[in-house]
């Protein structure tokens, strides 16, 4: 029976574990600006589609 | 393809100066030079996350000059090493998703920088660079040339780095975490099962609770003990003191209870209820990162000048190291910093920045002039006779007003209610405590405590923050926006509304004039300038102006009656000119237009309107406010306009002229002293003092991104006209917390009930406080979100 002090001081453990974490993520600022990072994930892929694209012309060009 | 707007800049293109590049049409070539460097570097795709979001470059030459001062520089930096800088600047610009793109993208513009980030909220992009490959001013110059001007005042040159505060997040975390745990370890007591199983871990599950609740105790709840104490030092009641004494009181019976083992104590309750009010803190909190209401006039002027060296040579200096007797250029739209002689022959001097008017003024060699305004045309030089913090706009600044800064000049309504509820919940908890002491010593001391916990006015002091943070929210969408929640509490009370002319209830753009009636040939309108030049009158010049040049005829007889016009004979030709009651011909339509009528020869013409220079939906807006409100209107100009003011506002209306604006900021002082409640709306520099001083001090703005004197709220100047809803929705905010107050403390009756008979249980504790917190939330949401759709 004595397994519940095990089991209740891991999940104490894990919570503390992700208190910090959380306070770690605040203090580095990752929450100060809440709003670019969501218009910024979408970019990544652009520049991607945009260069291949540039590429293909340039081998179009070559060929001709 | 729209031919009709620029590929960049979305701007109408005006045909003849259309240019056509690779098969895309621009406005200028400023545009399409800005598509070249993008269409080089392979970013075009800055053009399909938002059609047309450039922004036409500006010629900028020679004025960042002072960016090769490397004193200057270093006070820009954030960061500096050999290798690494780090720079953050303010770029009013930012508005899309493509600003993102291509300010993230700027390495492959430019060699050297190896990365930029952008905080779209703040407007601002931080750039790392390599300050042995590139310079500060040559990324500045990159930035003007693609239209991405950054801002750079005599603001940036002072500020340290600025501390961001987020001791209030740590604590809510830190809350959240003991609330939860705790909640979880005391399910099985809510359950009351005695069994075997529980009684052998009841003490290890207690104790495991009040070591988790000794955070929450200790730095959550800390601000509340601080603030508690602090009113009880200045002797007043705030709502503070409650509610710490509810948090202490309900730490020190729980942790009784368990040393004692008479019960599981209220830990639960504690935690969840320190939790709630901390959030209800954070909601209030709302910001708007892009607007600075603490502007004085150091975000106005640069950073640095150009001094002409007795030599002849150009040395850039510091604004702060101008002395007086300097020669200093100053470049077109550049800001004059501070007050000296005109040396250059003319100059076009705009000081929209200071009075709101937008009509540049010529000034003459040997000319005073103003720091504040703006050089428009060539480049000027000009001779110093005051240095920065003696020239006479930034004296203003040296008031009292802009010194202390009085953070609390108002009590909360909260703090209200609380000053009336705090010794009433006292006097309870001692009457229950005499009465039950007679029977039972122990159930006396639990019921005085039962009383102060459930009491604890969690519901009471949530109100106000959810209520006023919704409010802030809704007006913020409406592009009214407020400094923080006490500013809507001040807005609620205002009696007294001062309004600025220039800028203000007028727009800076200029006025139009129209013609209506027979159209005048040649020689009629050749009459009529020649009549016109002879009149003093505020509208006659301005319809002189707008009459193209004609050759000067001989008056041979001139007449103006005051108040009604002009009769004038030349070359035989009598012409009359005037409002409809001097000329005797009665038009049926609105009289509130400014109309000058013109006759010729005793045939009646037409007339010129006056296209309204006035903010639309100005004399509504008055009428309106009028009902409830004294309204004065205070203007830096003579007394020309006050026939036309008159005839627009409503009869109890004060106007004053000539205000200069210490003037402004003592009139606004005397009428609080009358004991009026003022609100100041006003716009330009000159109306700094004036905001400083009310008790709510609003500044109108075109451009909400870039200029606004230090206020408690800016207006977009489109939304002008809804004052009158905002002053009215403000008082059913304000009505809004009064319901709730009733509505939260029905809950503190029913808890009371149950403590008053000594019957409060941990567990009805803790179902009262989290429902009293979601009723009250989801009350204040709704009420606030249905005023703000009735009109």
């Amino acid at each position: 029976m004595s397994v519940i002090y095990l089991l209740i001081s891991i999940s104490i453990v894990v919570a503390i574990a992700f208190l910090y974490a959380f306070i770690r993520a605040v203090r580095s600022g990752q929450y100060d600006d809440d709003y670019t990072p969501s218009v910024r994930m979408l970019f990544d892929d652009e520049l991607l589609k945009e260069t291949n694209k540039n590429q293909i012309n340039i081998t179009e060009e070559k060929q001709l | 393809m729209d031919t009709e707007k620029c590929f960049h800049c979305g701007n109408e293109i005006i045909k003849k100066d259309e240019v056509l590049f690779d098969e895309k049409s621009f406005c200028c070539t400023g545009c399409k030079t800005v598509y070249e460097i993008f269409s080089q570097n392979d970013l075009t795709c800055y053009y399909d996350f938002q059609a047309s979001p450039g922004a036409t470059p500006l010629d900028i030459k020679g004025k960042y000059d002072f960016l090769d001062n490397d004193e200057i520089v270093a006070k820009l930096l954030e960061f500096q090493e050999d290798t690494t800088n780090i720079v953050s600047l303010y770029i009013p610009h930012i508005h899309c998703s493509s600003c993102i793109w291509i300010l993230e993208n700027l390495q492959k513009l430019q060699e050297g920088i190896s990365t930029s980030q952008v905080n779209f909220p703040e407007k601002k992009v931080r750039i790392t660079y390599n300050p042995e490959k590139t310079t500060l001013k040559k990324i500045v110059e990159l930035l003007s040339s693609i239209g991405y001007e950054p801002y750079i005042s005599l603001e940036n040159f002072d500020e340290g780095k600025k501390k961001v505060d987020r001791s209030l997040i740590y604590k809510i975390g830190v809350a959240f975490f003991c609330f939860g745990n705790i909640m979880l370890l005391s399910f099985p007591e809510y359950f009351e099962v005695e069994e075997f199983w529980i009684n052998q871990y009841r003490g290890f599950f207690r104790w495991l609770i009040f070591a988790l609740s000794l955070p929450t105790f200790f730095y959550s709840a800390s601000g509340y003990y601080v603030s508690a104490w602090k009113s009880i030092k200045s002797g007043m009641l705030n709502i503070d003191i409650p509610i710490a004494l509810g948090i202490v009181v309900m730490f020190v019976r729980s942790t009784v209870d368990i040393v004692f083992d008479y019960g599981q104590g209220f830990f639960d309750s504690m935690c969840g209820l320190i939790f709630f009010m901390l959030l209800g803190k954070l909601f209030q909190i709302k910001t708007y990162d892009f607007l600075s209401f603490e502007r004085d006039y150091k975000s106005y002027f640069p950073i640095a000048i150009t001094k002409v060296l007795p030599n002849g040579n150009e040395e850039s200096i510091q604004v702060y190291d101008i002395a007086k007797g300097d020669r200093l250029l100053i470049r077109n739209q550049e800001l004059i910093p501070v007050d000296g002689i005109l040396i250059s022959e003319k100059a076009s001097i705009d000081y929209s920045f200071v009075t709101g008017e937008a009509v540049a003024i010529d000034k003459k060699s040997g000319d005073k002039i103003f720091a504040g305004g703006k050089q428009m045309g060539k480049v000027i030089e000009m001779e110093v006779l005051f240095s920065v913090s003696q020239s006479y706009l930034t004296q203003l600044w040296s008031n009292d007003v802009f010194q202390k800064r009085v953070e609390q000049k108002h009590k909360t309504i909260t703090d209200r209610i609380s000053r009336y509820f705090t010794p009433a919940l006292l006097g309870l908890a001692v009457v229950s405590f005499v009465y039950w002491m007679f029977f039972d010593t122990a159930t006396a001391f639990n019921v005085f405590t039962a009383i102060l916990i459930v009491a604890c006015p969690c519901a009471l002091a949530l109100t106000a923050p959810f209520t006023l943070g919704n409010v802030l929210r809704i007006l913020g969408n409406r592009k009214f926006y407020l400094k923080n929640a006490l500013v809507i509490e001040q807005l609620a009370k205002v009696d007294t509304i001062v309004f600025d002319k220039t800028g203000t209830i007028t727009t800076n753009k200029k006025t139009s004039i129209t013609y209506e009636g027979t159209p005048l040939n040649d020689a009629e309108l050749k009459l009529l300038k020649n009549t016109l030049r002879g009149s003093n009158h505020p509208l006659s010049r301005r319809l002189y102006e707008y009459i193209p040049n004609y050759d000067r005829i001989e008056i041979t007889s001139f007449e103006e009656i005051i108040g009604k016009g002009v009769f004038a004979t030349l070359n035989g030709n009598s012409i009359k000119l005037g409002s409809s009651q001097f000329l005797e011909h009665m038009s049926e339509n609105t009289h509130k237009k400014t109309k000058v009528h013109v006759e010729i020869n005793g045939v009646y013409k037409g007339s010129y309107v006056f296209n309204n220079q006035y903010r639309n939906g100005l004399e509504q807006l008055f009428e309106q406010l009028a009902k409830k409100y004294s309204i004065v209107v205070l203007s830096g100009d003579n007394d020309g306009e006050r026939k036309i003011l008159e005839k627009m506002l409503p009869s109890n209306a004060t106007l004053v002229f000539n205000q200069k604006p210490e003037q402004k900021l003592d009139f606004i002082g005397n009428l609080q002293e009358q004991g009026k409640n003022v609100m100041m709306v006003g716009d330009g520099l000159n109306d700094a003092g004036a905001l400083a001083q009310s008790n709510v001090g609003i500044s109108i703005s075109e451009n909400v991104n870039v200029f606004s004197p230090a206020c408690d709220g800016i207006l977009d100047a489109t939304q002008f006209d809804k004052i009158a809803f905002f002053m009215k929705y403000s008082k059913n905010a304000m009505k809004t917390i009064y319901m709730s107050f009733g509505l939260s403390l029905l809950y503190n009756v029913v808890g009371l009930s149950y403590a008053v008979t000594g019957n409060l249980s941990p567990l009805v504790a803790a179902i009262i406080m989290p429902l009293s917190t979601v009723t009250i939330v989801s009350f204040v949401t709704i009420m606030s979100n249905y005023f703000a759709r009735s009109k």
